[in-house]
């Protein structure tokens, strides 16, 4: 009798969605989509000198003092944090001197002449916690977005993030962005 | 002879699995392309601040971390400390670490590196206006207080 040739047996590939599956927990469960997200800043160039003195007139400063107890001071009056927004807001959008037509403030001749003169100089103490500082400064960045939008939905009747980058640019021009973050010092506490 | 067919009673077909390998498979590479495996190990504690008003970076490959907290190695102190790649540094190392990093990306897309400033909310603000003060000499302008988005503003108020 001659003997037949063996066959190789076929691997069973039943096996394989297993494997697979294995492999998938394994990367689902090590995937880490994280995104970072964050308050974006533009920090002025470094100079030599520490005081650079510019010509701003006072009532176009809008100062915001955080001391070491995170305890607010604007405007050289006691203030907590939801006061920021508002005051922030009736701040920029003043239009003292009507140069802004499209703005809807106060026209108070003590506060900002316009948008576009209007300047937020944020100052901290050394011991002002960080998350005191990021929520301050995420209030003012809120005042500014708050107005822009106010100002999109008066003219295009939508919100800022779903204008063209054209209509964006011309709120931007009504309401550009100011804030200064002083360096710190050593505001007592 | 008249073959009369009985009538077969309707079975649903059994469903193929013949094609789940390969289902599965796609997903796998999915996650395999998508998954970043975590690159630098936190040597510092790290809760980080929450906001409203925040905005996604963009580039991650233009993006460098500074990590800033309390060591988790208590052995040296609670005083936070900053985290540069897999190591703690002090301000000075900031200002060369940074323009080191700028230097290997792409010409081309350099205006655009970005500095992540991912910070504990126990830290204080000396030691970030320190890191400012390094970040505005190394010409590295763009800067982000990273910060987990909230919910809404009253709840930022709450825990203020």
């Amino acid at each position: 009798m001659a003997s037949k040739k063996r066959a190789v047996p076929e691997i069973n590939a039943g096996s394989m969605a297993d494997i697979a599956f294995l492999l998938l927990i394994f990367f689902l469960v090590t995937t880490t989509m994280d995104v970072d997200k964050g308050l974006l800043v533009k920090l002025p160039p470094w100079t030599e000198e520490q005081n650079e003195e510019q010509d701003i007139k006072e009532k176009n400063i809008f100062v915001v003092l955080v001391n070491a107890q995170d305890q607010l001071l604007i405007e050289e009056e006691y203030a907590t944090l939801e006061d920021v927004r508002r005051l922030t807001k009736e701040f920029i959008d003043n239009n003292g001197d009507g140069a802004c037509e499209d703005c809807r403030g106060l026209r108070d001749p003590a506060s900002s002449d316009n948008p576009g003169k209007a300047v937020i100089s944020l100052q901290n103490d050394r011991g002002t916690s960080y998350n005191t500082f990021v929520k301050v400064r995420n209030e003012l960045l809120g005042a500014y977005t708050e107005l822009r939008n106010e100002l999109a939905t008066r003219k295009y009747g939508r919100d800022y993030e779903s204008l063209n980058e054209s209509d964006k640019e011309e709120v931007n021009t009504v309401y550009p962005q100011f804030i200064s973050e002083a360096e710190p010092v050593q505001i007592g506490g | 002879m008249a073959l009369i067919k009985k009538k077969k009673k309707a079975e649903t077909p059994p469903l193929s699995t013949a094609s789940l390998p390969d289902i599965v498979f796609m997903l796998l590479f999915f996650f395999m392309v998508t998954t970043t495996m975590r690159e630098v190990t936190l040597l510092v504690k790290l809760k980080k601040p929450q906001a409203t008003e925040i905005q996604k970076l963009e580039r991650k490959d233009l993006t460098t971390y500074i990590y800033v907290g309390a060591p988790k190695n208590a052995e040296l102190g609670s005083e936070p400390r900053i985290q540069l790649a897999d190591q703690l540094a002090s301000v000075s190392d900031v200002q060369q670490w940074v323009i080191l990093q700028r230097e290997s990306i792409n010409e081309a897309e350099r205006p655009k590196f970005t500095v992540s400033i991912k910070a504990d909310v126990d830290a204080k603000m000396g030691l970030i206006s320190d890191i400012k003060q390094e970040l505005r000499k190394a010409q590295a302008l763009k800067l982000s207080y990273s910060a987990n988005p909230a919910a809404s503003t009253e709840e930022l108020y709450k825990a203020y």
